[in-house]
């Protein structure tokens, strides 16, 4: 400011008011993208129809869209585009039709053809609602809002995942892995077990401890151990490092945020946002639903793994091929749809499993996925695989009170340390799913909702409404007092306002923010302190008219002068708004977005917007008499 | 049209040491209620349950208060919201329920006496939540308070920064006297208002601040109170332009917002008339208490201000 004060007189007054060609296209540029990425927002929703696999075997790809269009194409259902899109593993499609009544008829026909077997769905096919913005807006990225559940209706949960849960679970099954390391190097320990956050090993004599402690470094590094003697006998205290911790947690908040997904999946909700906050929360927001109780049994509901025997005796077998289920056995189908029969017994469910990972068969380097079993699992299932030499073993999965045998391998020899390896016919990506399918059908570690909402699809219209109308006769007024008092600059700050909310939509459209109604309320507030910029800068041209200046030095000091202050003021506006960002949560962190970014673009537009304006029409004028910026009103002296 | 024909300069300082006072008097009241009332603060806060339900004609609150009493409830708040068809209704946090148990259950006994109501928002907010957000609330205050103090000292100079903090927590602790004063309910919204207003009446502050180093600048001669004085009076316009139009704004909130937006309006509002007062007599009068001088301005850019001036006269 000080530089230009200095600098102003020197200039020759009809170049002043003049910017350069590449500053007006700059506008005109951030006009045309503001316009096109706002855009989005008006068209509204068109109905659609969304399929989705209602089983974690089950895949939807881009195959999938072509079976759902030849489907609608013989019945001569007209759609108005298709897609297939891929988010993370998980596919869906989603067909876009003209109007509700084909959108139900469309419905009707895909379920009937997808899932002719109504018992037992292999697809979920949901009605939907999607933007219905052309399809070349979409192409450039030009994508709406998305509306916060407070505006659309739905249910939000925040849960909290018990992290002292899942390091329980991890230590329990480091005891059995410690057994089977010690029992593998043959050094005699006198007890294993779990001391509430730490392992304890005892030994008769400081040669095994010592022999177990180095066995131990090597086989086990995330272990910190601590030699100690209590009474007679020489122990180690293991402790899981500050890393391995970590781990154990981060990987127990993954797992969680999985299963809710796979377990959401089947609802088939639009579009669920499912996300970790923190470091031991996770958020689950599920647009449109309605029924909380339904919701937070799917939530809540574990889908599980059972380890049973197959009987394969002749007898089991004519009776399969009869078709008859003989007393004690009971009928599943494989992956393949063939049946098989297994005993009612259960050797094992999925509680005893600890881990499921997709790897390869350290022999025949086949895909595989590896099992950890917790200790008492690992027990049970080396009695078992002793007992059961030569025998086949099912290992089923049920979801929505469903079984399905995943596989069905024969048992080789008896298998201690539960370490479960299931190899054969499957490709690596078949391993991948199966060990994330058995991942995901248990938690990791239990979960608490300690924040719930619930908003009626009637009060987010209602709030929608509200908040657009606040806005809007705000602006009006705002407008009419700007034209009234400031007259032709009145008009001006009444665009570059314009042009304000313009960029403001455009950027929260093109960062995909999530609008809420604090949000929609920090937009009106922007606005309402955005006009600050334009009121600075016309009174500050009135003062210098005031003050003798010609028209156009006026219009250049105006600016000048004005900026100074507008920076200050809004840089500590910017403060606040960083401040609500960081610390802010929920509705707070909605308004705090929006606030920063609008303080942003409302610099802009006041300041070069506005500018460009007043440029365009009287810098030019090279014998400007007077300006219309309203009454400049001079005291008499 | 002009509104403000104002000949000469306005003398705001003269009465400064009266309207002190009257600053002064105010903010103790405020913080007397704040501690003797406390807030009356939202389930966000507390934990809890709200529920808001919507019947077709007039709800009969006496009458969903004895449902929920049926329930074997005995601290929880039947009211109306926004309009008497509509009820709110908080429930305390129950230990080993479940908040979708709760809403079930008094969704049913509400049913049982009028079929037609419609659960129209359920909030479940549970213990350790709420205490965070405090947490966060005064952590967001505080960080509010230094940035802007290390921000107004860099870009002025410390006695206008302490000044311009001074005068912002007036506005804000004034806020919270009103909210403890009616009850009025605290809500994360209503956080969020009150610290958009420590931003706002900020940017009062920033814009007198800066007319009064240039009119330190221009008017060689004049003494400290009068060059206070003219920098309010040239900016005074402006003041009331600009707050007149964001009031507008917050206006049209309060009126059409709905009852989600009311206490957030409110808050504005009350932000936007203290924030008028504080930046004109309380900011302005504590940096010329704590004895604002024209070295402390423009000091460090003397040489290079002198010679820019005579070009300009």
């Amino acid at each position: 400011m000080r530089v230009a004060r200095g600098a102003i007189p020197f200039k020759s007054p009809s170049a002043m008011n003049r910017y350069p060609l590449w500053k007006y296209l700059t506008v005109l540029i951030a006009v045309v993208i503001g316009l096109l990425y706002t855009l989005p927002n008006f068209f509204g929703e068109s109905p659609a129809v969304q399929v989705s696999s209602a089983k974690a075997t089950l895949k939807i790809d881009p195959a999938t869209l072509d079976r759902v269009q030849t489907i609608l194409q013989q019945a001569g259902i007209p759609n108005t585009g298709a897609s297939f899109e891929l988010n993370g593993t998980v596919g869906t499609v989603r067909v876009r039709f003209p109007s509700t009544d084909i959108q139900l008829k469309a419905r009707d026909l895909i379920e009937k053809a997808l899932n002719p077997n109504p018992a037992e769905p292999s697809y979920t096919v949901a009605l939907n609602l999607l933007p219905a913005s052309p399809a070349w807006l979409s192409a450039i990225g030009a994508n709406p809002m998305y509306l916060g559940l407070d505006l659309r209706g739905g249910v939000h949960f925040l849960l909290q995942v018990d992290m002292q849960g899942a390091l329980t679970s991890r230590y329990d099954a480091l005891v059995t892995d410690l057994r089977v390391a010690l029992r593998d190097q043959r050094i005699e320990s006198t007890g294993i077990e779990r001391d509430g956050m730490s392992v304890v090993l005892s030994f008769n004599n400081a040669a095994a401890r010592d022999r177990a402690i180095s066995a131990l470094r090597t086989r086990n590094p995330d272990l910190q151990m601590l030699e100690r003697t209590e009474g007679v006998r020489l122990q180690i205290v293991g402790r899981l490092s500050q890393a391995a911790i970590t781990t154990v947690q981060a990987s127990a908040l993954k797992q969680n945020i999985t299963t809710l997904h796979n377990r959401i999946n089947e609802l088939g909700v639009a579009e669920p946002i499912i996300q970790q906050q923190g470091t031991d929360r996770i958020v689950v927001q599920l647009p449109g639903v309605q029924d909380v109780a339904k919701a937070k049994d799917i939530l809540g509901r574990t889908a599980t793994l059972e380890i049973r025997m197959v009987d394969d005796s002749p007898a089991a077998n004519s009776a399969l091929a009869a078709g008859t289920v003989p007393f004690g056995l009971e009928r599943y189908l494989d992956r393949d749809g063939r049946p098989i029969l297994v005993r009612r017994q259960v050797v094992l469910t999925g509680e005893n499993l600890q881990d499921a990972q997709a790897g390869r068969d350290s022999q025949n380097q086949q895909p595989a996925v590896h099992l950890t079993l917790d200790s008492k699992g690992a027990r049970i299932f080396r009695d078992v695989t002793r007992d059961n030499v030569n025998k086949r073993m099912a290992i089923l999965l049920f979801e929505k009170g469903r079984g399905e045998v995943v596989t069905a391998p024969v048992i080789r020899a008896e298998i201690p340390g539960g370490q479960v390896q299931i190899s054969g016919s499957m490709t690596a990506e078949e391993a991948a799913d199966t060990a994330l399918l058995l991942r995901a059908g248990s938690l990791a570690a239990p979960m608490e909702i300690i924040e719930e909402r619930t908003i009626g699809p009637s009060l987010g219209a209602e709030n929608i409404e509200k908040g657009f109308n606040s806005t809007l006769y705000g602006f009006i007024g705002i407008a009419i007092f700007m034209v009234i008092y400031y007259h032709l600059f009145g008009a001006f700050s009444t665009l570059g306002l314009a042009l304000n909310v313009v960029l403001l939509l455009a950027l929260l459209s093109m960062l995909q923010a999530t609008l809420t109604l604090p949000g929609i309320a920090a937009i009106a507030l922007t606005l309402g302190m955005a006009i600050d910029s334009n009121v600075l800068i016309n009174e500050r041209i009135r003062e210098e008219l005031r003050n003798g200046e010609s028209p156009q030095n006026a219009i250049n000091l105006g600016f000048d002068r004005a900026w100074g202050t507008i920076i200050d003021s809004n840089l500590t506006t910017l403060i606040v708004g960083v401040a609500l960002l960081v610390f802010g949560s929920g509705p707070v962190r909605g308004f705090a977005v929006v606030h920063c970014l609008g303080i942003l673009t409302s610099m802009f537009s006041a300041v070069v917007g506005v500018r460009a304006l007043a440029n365009l029409w009287y810098g030019h004028k090279k014998k400007l008499q007077s300006i219309s910026i309203g009454t400049v009103w001079k005291a008499k002296d | 049209m002009e509104l403000f024909r104002i000949k000469g300069t306005i003398p705001f300082m003269r009465h400064s040491l009266v309207l002190n006072i009257i600053s002064v008097l105010f903010f103790v009241a405020a913080v007397f209620f704040i501690i003797t009332r406390g807030f009356h603060l939202s389930i966000e806060f507390t934990g809890g349950t709200v529920m808001e339900v919507s019947y077709t004609q007039t709800a009969p609150v006496d009458q969903i208060r004895s449902s929920i009493s049926g329930l074997g409830y005995t601290d929880f708040q039947v009211q109306n919201f926004g309009t008497s068809r509509d009820v709110m209704i908080r429930l305390p946090l129950a230990a080993g329920q479940s908040s979708s148990v709760q809403s079930e259950a008094v969704m049913n006994a509400l049913k049982a006496t009028d079929p037609k109501v419609e659960l129209r928002r359920v909030e479940f907010v549970g213990p350790q939540v709420g205490r965070e957000l405090v947490e966060n609330g005064l952590l967001a205050l505080l960080f509010v308070v230094i940035g802007i103090t290390l921000y107004l000292a860099i870009r002025f100079e410390w006695k206008f920064a302490i000044a311009g903090v001074l005068a912002n927590l007036h506005d804000v602790v004034i806020i919270l006297g009103f909210f403890a004063f009616f009850g009025w309910e605290f809500s994360l919204a209503v956080l969020a208002g009150v610290l958009a207003v420590l931003g706002y009446s900020v940017n009062e502050s920033v814009v007198i601040m800066d007319r009064i180093r240039e009119n330190f600048r221009k008017h060689r001669d004049a003494s400290v109170v009068e060059v206070i004085d003219s920098a309010i009076t040239d900016t005074i316009s402006r003041t009331i332009i600009t707050h007149g139009s964001t009031q507008m704004m917050v206006l049209t909130m309060l009126i059409f917002g709905g009852p989600t937006l009311h206490y957030f309006a409110l808050a504005l509002t009350i932000g936007i008339w203290f924030g008028i007062y504080s930046s004109v007599f309380v900011g302005a009068s504590i940096a010329m208490w704590l004895g604002i001088k024209r070295e402390d301005m423009i000091k460090p850019i003397k040489k290079q201000d002198e010679i820019e001036e005579t070009y300009q006269e």
